[in-house]
């Protein structure tokens, strides 16, 4: 049976997101089982551009307006100097040949890694199904994540 | 050395030449031998890490100038 990886995506910026999904993508190339579990920060990975769900409270509204989801708009946790700094880090990578986020989601998708949304952060953020890329094969809680992080071999969080 | 098939790699990083090697490596027979090219030197570590982990066998490395030749036997 293939040895299993589980990584947690709590983070929401760019450089720990990439990251995470080498991690993902070099556990898939070695024949292992990969899920990363997306929660609080981390949802805006896997969140569309564009909100589509309607937001309920004032406060989940101001949220959503400060902190709008997306790849294009994760920020570098240093140096992100009003997002100067996310643009020059993408033009290096684009100049270095190292596929972008956007890509690298799609081919970790193809080599079968699985994407897991957090329901209780989705909840608190008010970000329902609708306003997830389709990638997100499940939703589920702690209870999904620590039954497999049991089984798991190798268990990050990032 | 021989091969049956060439991976050429050159200019990518990390994860990329080994996440190229796992998808090539099933378009070889079992017994072929699958050469790759490289100049990212963590590929050094890496493709034999690679190799068994998924059972592969990791035959041998030539380093040119600033390339790296890496030859794998598909196993299984």
């Amino acid at each position: 049976m293939a040895e299993k990886v589980n990584i947690i995506v709590f983070s929401g910026d760019l450089d720990k997101v990439l990251a995470a999904f080498n991690l993902a993508l070099g556990a898939a190339a070695m024949e292992m089982k990969v899920t990363l579990f997306f929660t609080f920060w981390g949802l805006n990975v896997i969140r569309k551009d564009k909100k589509v769900s309607r937001t309920r409270g004032i406060m989940r509204k101001i949220l959503s307006l400060v902190n709008r989801g997306g790849v294009r708009r994760l920020p570098l946790s240093r140096l992100n100097m009003g997002g100067l700094g996310r643009s020059m880090m993408k033009k290096l990578m684009e100049d270095s040949k190292i596929p972008s986020l956007e890509e690298t989601i799609k081919m970790a998708q193809q080599m079968g890694v699985e994407f897991v949304a957090c329901t209780t952060t989705m909840g608190m953020m008010g970000i329902s199904r609708e306003d997830l890329i389709p990638e997100v094969g499940r939703l589920a809680g702690v209870a999904t994540y620590l039954g497999e992080a049991t089984e798991g071999k190798i268990n990050l969080f990032i | 050395m021989k091969a049956d098939a060439i991976l050429d790699t050159l200019g990518l990083y990390c994860p990329m030449p080994i996440v190229k090697t796992a998808k090539k490596i099933k378009d070889l027979k079992i017994g072929q031998v699958l050469e790759v090219i490289s100049d990212d030197e963590g590929i050094k570590e890496d493709m034999p890490a690679w190799c068994r982990r998924t059972g592969n066998e990791f035959l041998r490395i030539e380093e040119g100038e600033g390339e790296y030749r890496v030859y794998v036997r598909k196993l299984k």
